[in-house]
C-alpha cells in the first residue's frame, strides 16, 4: 500500500477511463457531458502513457502524451464548434433525435 | 510515506471529480469538476516526475479546454434538467459495463512488470523516477524532453502545429455566419466611388469658398 508503483497509476487510469465510458452511456442526451467524458478518457490514456514512460525510463511515452494532448485540444475545439452550429440549426442539443441527414 | 499519501489524495480526488463530472445535474458543475480532475491528474504527473506534462495539462486543459467548455455551456440556452432524464434508465447497464472494464483493465495492468529486456529496447533512455530521486543532478524532465522533441520528433512537433492550425480554421469555419443588416466598412465599395467624387485643388493659404 505504501510503495507506490506502476500498477497504482495504471489502476487510477483504468478507473478514470471506465468513468468516462459510463458517462457516455448515462448522458445520452447531453452532448456537452459526452464531450467531457471523452476528455476524461483521453486524460486516462495520458496517465497510462506517462506512467509507463516514467517507470521504464523511456521518454517516448511522454512525447506521445504530448501528441494526445494536442489532438484532445483540437478535438474539443472542433466538437464544441459543431455543437454550437448544431444548436443554431435546431435550437437544442439533444443527440437522441439528431437525424437531419436521414430525412 | 509522504509520496504515498500524496498519491492517494490526488488519485481519490481525480476519481471523485471524474465521477462527479458524469453525475452532476448542472453542466456548469460538471465543467468545474472536470477542472478539478485535471488538476488532480497534474498532481499525479508531478508525483511521477513528468513536470513538463503536468504544467502543460494545467495550461492547456484548465486554461483553454475547460474554459472553452464553460463558455459553450453558458452560451447555449438549453434546459439541462430535462436532459438528465434517461440517466436512471441507462444506469444499470452503464455502471455494469464500467465495472467490467475496470476489473478487466486492473487485472491486466495492476500487476504489470517490465521484462528485463525492456530496458534495452528503450528509444530515449532517461533516468526513471526512482533513479532521479537517487541522483538529483541528472537532466531535468523538461531538459530531456526538449532534447528529444526538437530533434528526433521535430516532424511530429510540426504536425501537432498543423493539427492545431486546422482545428482553429475548422472551428472558425463551422461557427462563422454572415449576418444581415450589419453596417461594416467595405473598402472595395469606397474605392469604386471614385467617379462620383470631385477633387478640388485648393491653393495654400486659401479656404474653400
Amino acid at each position: 500500500m505504501v510503495d507506490i508503483g506502476l500498477g497504482h497509476y495504471l489502476s487510477v487510469a483504468a478507473i478514470l477511463f471506465a468513468i468516462g465510458m459510463a458517462g457516455i452511456f448515462l448522458n445520452r442526451k447531453n452532448v456537452i457531458v459526452i464531450l467531457m467524458s471523452i476528455e476524461l478518457m483521453l486524460l486516462s490514456v495520458n496517465i497510462n502513457l506517462v506512467a509507463f514512460s516514467q517507470f521504464l525510463g523511456d521518454l517516448t511515452g511522454q512525447i506521445f502524451a504530448f501528441m494526445v494532448l494536442t489532438v484532445a485540444a483540437a478535438e474539443a475545439a472542433i466538437g464544441l464548434a459543431i455543437l454550437v452550429a448544431f444548436f443554431r440549426n435546431r435550437g437544442d442539443i439533444a443527440v437522441d433525435d439528431a437525424n437531419l441527414m436521414k430525412n | 510515506m509522504i509520496g504515498a499519501i500524496a498519491f492517494y489524495v490526488f488519485a481519490l480526488a481525480a476519481v471523485a471529480a471524474g465521477f462527479m463530472v458524469i453525475a452532476a445535474r448542472n453542466p456548469v458543475h460538471s465543467v468545474l469538476f472536470l477542472i478539478s480532475a485535471f488538476i488532480s491528474v497534474a498532481g499525479l504527473f508531478v508525483l511521477m516526475g513528468a513536470e513538463y506534462l503536468a504544467m502543460l495539462l494545467i495550461v492547456v486543459y484548465v486554461g483553454a479546454v475547460a474554459v472553452l467548455f464553460l463558455f459553450v455551456v453558458m452560451m447555449l440556452d438549453v434546459d439541462f434538467v430535462e436532459m438528465k432524464q434517461g440517466f436512471l434508465q441507462y444506469m444499470p447497464i452503464g455502471f455494469a459495463l464500467a465495472a467490467l472494464v475496470v476489473i478487466e483493465l486492473i487485472t491486466v495492468l495492476a500487476f504489470w512488470a517490465f521484462p528485463d529486456e525492456a530496458t534495452l529496447a528503450r528509444a530515449h533512455p532517461v533516468p526513471t523516477a526512482a533513479e532521479t530521486v537517487a541522483d538529483p543532478n541528472g537532466p531535468t524532465n523538461i531538459e530531456a524532453i526538449g532534447l528529444v522533441l526538437y530533434t528526433d520528433y521535430v516532424h511530429y512537433f510540426q504536425i501537432a502545429g498543423m493539427v492545431l492550425l486546422i482545428a482553429m480554421i475548422g472551428a472558425i469555419v463551422l461557427t462563422f455566419r454572415m449576418r444581415e443588416g450589419i453596417k461594416k466598412q467595405d473598402p472595395a465599395a469606397q474605392v469604386a466611388r471614385g467617379k462620383d467624387v470631385e477633387l478640388v485643388d485648393i491653393g495654400s493659404g486659401q479656404g474653400l469658398s
